[in-house]
């Protein structure tokens, strides 16, 4: 591949523009990684089993491994970098670390990120919705059993 | 919230890995070039050529001729000793063998020029399976070897024919485990850079064990230790998988020296699934002996254990069958036991411990032989454990390991009342007359954890693992900095030494700073792995802790004009107990540095204190209970309630703890139903994705329900027992007997893990009683 088969590309992540020339064939999760410089967003598989690269594209949660980054201009994209409000952490990500919610935490904000999404549209699931949701994406560490009370208290602490 | 033992005090890891701050090794690519390397698509093979494009860098084995190959060694004569050339010279031994490795800008053009060496490779009959590789006449994986037969160990106390021949009841079973790969989220990885100026390089790797990496590296690139650091970035999970060397690693140090750069290799998931290291691929044959009050008198086992084309380094292909031969009777007392355990070497992705090693499959074992037992005895599982369990303490095993104080019987009781055994045989009786199959299953296990120097010793290492240092540092302003060769991932070691140091000098666990995983920095030591980082490293920082106290103290007396005996240190202050005098720590650390001439004589200035344990080792135990429900339509099991009863002596922080065990027994519930790295009979890899291999999901998970015993043995310092495998290593047998006990109407004997459903179908459509 040589420079004359890349595209100009303009993303909007976490509210900031980034205007990137990639190839087509670039996908998003590399695009934000390396074109973008945010690699809060993890790959763990590449071909969109295990969700880490989850991220939000116009609040959708979205494997960003398996979409383009040509896909997404004019598209509002954000990451785990944009969860946290300065020191102050999401009630999500609040909720994850007092809840031992990760371990080595590389799952960690694909998890935070379906759950932003998916609470941000459904503030009181129920618990059989909550777990065919976070059965999206893979840990390998945790068992599940404290990310589904984390997101759990997460929503009542959104829900206020 | 003192004492700081006990609390579950949230993480200091984590604020960084929750904010997308966290650093793993492909996020450290930014000045590197890309490596990739080029595999073998053979099983078995002579290379005759190997051939790139001239615009393409690319190195072979025979640039690397200077690099020594990686052997692992075992001094015993019942060991043969194979070696791995980093990149493959000569042969190919398994698909995925790395076997040239190309140098791009980027990851894209890397894994296009790989895709233009054209590697031509005659092929040989591969040997797949250990069965097929122990056949007479069998090709042979290493030509110097007669046969494939890398370890064959046996061991034999007196009369064990004679105790079968006199038995009541002899059970006999085969069993046999699938291959499983430890899938950490994080592939491997590494950053190495070259310095010129200093003519070091620096290895940023994923991996578990920094010091043994930097020392193996040293030896195969055969320069002085020195010029290299290993540094270990945030590690996205490593069962194991990350603890032996990786061939990869090797070349990417080398490609870095050679090219005076920057270099990272990053691997993929299909490479992971395909190179990285593989586990628990068993066969067994196993028999027992009871007399008719169903006490169990003598094992017969023999073992064979797949490891694949090569050996791991440092722990060597013996990991396997060696622990499955010594810590085959697990928590039954009976002194008769004749094992033969073999580790034969074949066409496949080599293999190394993976969290529990081999015991979640001899835990299998002798838990099918209890559940079977019982079902000849017309009993329940439970009563034929408890006439069984090791109840005295030491107990010293038939193969001569030493069990301190347990609850292996209390946890078995109370794990069977948690569950409600007399109602679910109601509720289970009732389903049956409905055409439903419920199952309960139970695993009694004892953990072997936190063994040092010793007990690697017993197995004949040549690079014997076991003890811990640790550097530990008050500075002026009284905050304590704590260096360690053990390398957390995960694990939660930066909090949980913290609590226990915090208790020991009287400083909230957020004044101390515990540095780890970067070999300029810290202390020489094994890494983390084996249930072992809290037992070993903890019971270090806590006899370091000690005599900082002690010097804390002596200090505070002079000061105080007390005994050193009377000082208490707690909560920040040095107090004459029973007085209202004291002095803050933070005060004692100034004075320590900054007004050495008020020392006592002879009392160095500053606060520093450096320790070392090396403990024989402790045993943790634990009861899982499983229930289960089995559709014999489709062979899938619905696991309704999973109960843990474990006994880990005394917790540090619950919450942790509880952690562990949560991931611990999801990884057995993949073991048992899940997790299968599948081969033809060409020695093709058939699950390089995914969507292949099946870790499970929240869906496949029930909740995990943990109550805990605490013995505390004199077997640590700390009085905390390690658990980091004990999930792993009991779910699995919890799970099958409960798949088996929800079959047996149907007369199926369910001997082969992952139950996948296509097996359990296969079980169902076979048997004779037609499924209501």
């Amino acid at each position: 591949m040589t420079e004359r088969t890349r595209v100009e590309v303009e993303l909007t992540v976490n509210g900031r523009s980034h205007r990137v020339r990639v190839e087509p064939r670039r996908t998003l999760a590399d695009a934000l990684r390396d074109d973008c410089g945010l690699t809060g967003t993890h790959l763990g598989c590449e071909h969109g089993v295990c969700g880490a690269c989850t991220i939000l594209a116009d609040g959708e949660p979205v494997r960003s491994c398996l979409m383009f980054a040509v896909q997404c201009e004019g598209m509002d994209l954000r990451t785990v970098e944009d969860l946290a409000d300065g020191d102050r952490l999401h009630p999500i990500q609040q909720a994850f670390w007092e809840n031992h919610g990760l371990q080595c935490g590389f799952c960690t904000p694909g998890f935070l990120m379906l759950s932003a999404g998916y609470l941000a549209q459904n503030p009181d699931p129920d618990e059989e919705e909550l777990r065919a949701v976070l059965s999206s994406n893979l840990c390998r560490c945790t068992g599940y059993q404290n990310i589904l009370k984390a997101v759990r208290q997460a929503a009542e602490v959104m829900r206020g | 919230m003192i004492p700081w033992i006990g609390q579950p005090l949230p993480r200091f890891e984590d604020p960084p890995l929750l904010t997308g701050e966290g650093r793993f090794v492909a996020d450290l690519t930014r000045d590197a070039s890309f490596l990739r390397f080029v595999r073998s698509p053979v099983a078995h093979g002579r290379i005759v050529s190997i051939e790139a494009p001239g615009r393409i860098t690319a190195f072979t084995a025979d640039d690397l001729r200077q690099v020594r190959p990686i052997r692992p060694l075992l001094h015993r004569p019942d060991f043969h000793p194979i070696e791995q050339p980093v990149l493959a010279s000569g042969k190919v031994r398994f698909v995925g063998e790395p076997v040239a490795v190309v140098v791009a800008r980027t990851p894209e053009e890397a894994e296009d020029a790989a895709e233009q060496v054209f590697v031509e490779i005659e092929p040989q009959d591969p040997v797949v399976s250990a069965p097929d590789a122990l056949r007479p006449g069998a090709p042979t994986v290493h030509d110097h070897l007669e046969d494939n037969v890398v370890v064959d160990a046996r061991f034999e106390t007196e009369g064990v024919d004679e105790v079968f021949a006199g038995a009541a009841v002899v059970v006999e079973f085969d069993l046999r485990s699938q291959r499983q790969n430890a899938l950490p989220l994080e592939a491997r990885g590494s950053v190495a850079s070259y310095d010129p100026r200093s003519g070091r390089t620096t290895l940023t790797a994923s991996v578990q064990s920094p010091h043994v990496i930097r020392t193996i590296l040293a030896d195969l690139l055969g320069i002085p230790e020195s010029d290299l650091r290993v540094v270990v970035p945030d590690v996205g999970g490593a069962f194991g998988q990350k603890f032996c060397l990786a061939p990869e690693d090797v070349v990417t140090a080398w490609v870095a020296r050679r090219l005076r750069t920057t270099v990272s290799w990053v691997e993929d998931r299909r490479e992971n699934l395909m190179s990285s290291f593989h586990s628990r691929d068993h066969h067994y044959r196993v028999r027992g002996a009871f007399d008719r009050d169903a006490r169990l008198l003598a094992v017969d086992a023999d073992l064979l254990c797949n490891i694949g084309a090569y050996s791991c380094y440092p722990v060597t292909c013996g990991v396997e069958p060696l622990m499955a031969l010594a810590e085959f009777p697990g928590p039954y007392d009976f002194r008769t036991y004749r094992v033969r355990s073999r580790g034969i070497t074949t066409n496949t992705c080599p293999m190394a411990p993976y969290r529990g090693v081999s015991r979640p499959v001899i835990t299998l074992a002798m838990e099918r032989l209890m559940d079977l037992a019982a079902v000849r005895f017309g009993i329940e599982p439970a009563e034929i454990r408890r006439g069984n369990l090791v109840s005295e303490f030491p107990y010293s095993s038939a193969t001569g390991l030493v069990y301190d104080e347990g609850s292996y019987v209390e946890s078995l009781d109370r794990a069977v009342e948690e569950i409600g055994l007399e109602d679910f045989r109601d509720r289970q009786a009732a389903a049956r007359s409905e055409g439903r199959y419920l199952g309960v299953g139970i695993s009694v296990f004892s953990e072997r954890t936190g063994y040092g120097t010793s007990a690697f010793a017993a197995r004949s290492m040549d690079v014997t693992p076991g003890y811990e240092t640790v550097d530990l540092a008050m500075d002026p302003s009284g905050n304590v900095e704590v260096r360690l060769g053990a390398s957390p991932h995960g694990q939660g070691l930066e909090t949980t030494l913290a609590q226990l140091i915090g208790d020991e000098l009287g400083v909230e666990p957020a004044r101390v700073r515990v540095v780890h995983s970067d070999t300029d920095r810290t202390p020489y030591g094994w890494g983390t792995f084996a249930s072992r980082s809290l037992v070993i490293a903890g019971g270090a920082a806590r006899l370091a802790s000690d005599r900082l106290r002690a010097k804390l103290a002596a200090i505070a007396s002079a000061e105080l004009e007390a005994a050193p005996e009377d000082i208490v240190i707690r909560a920040g202050r040095a107090t004459v107990a029973g007085t209202d005098a004291g002095i803050d720590v933070s005060e004692l650390a100034r004075l320590a540095y900054h007004s050495s001439h008020r020392l006592a004589g002879g009392m160095d200035p500053g606060l520093t204190a450096t320790a070392t344990y090396d403990p024989a080792g402790t045993f943790s135990n634990a009861c899982h209970v499983a229930a289960v429900e089995v559709d014999p339509e489709t062979g899938g099991v619905r696991v309704d309630r999973f109960v843990v009863v474990e006994d880990a002596g005394r917790l540090i922080n619950p919450m942790i703890v509880d952690g562990q065990l949560h991931g611990g027994v999801t990884q057995g519930i993949a073991g048992a139903l899940y997790e299968e790295i599948r081969y033809d009979s060409e020695g093709n890899i058939l699950t390089t994705s995914l969507m292949d291999f099946l870790p499970p999901t929240l869906a496949e998970v029930p909740t995990i329900e943990v109550h805990h015993l605490e013995t505390i043995s004199d077997a640590t310092i700390t009085g905390a027992k390690g658990l980091g495998e004990g999930g792993t290593i009991g779910a699995p047998a919890a799970i099958i007997n409960a798949v088996a006990d929800a079959l047996r109407p149907l007369g199926v004997e369910v001997a082969e893990v992952p139950a996948t459903p296509s097996r359990l179908r296969r079980l169902v459509s076979e048997s004779e009683r037609i499924p209501a």
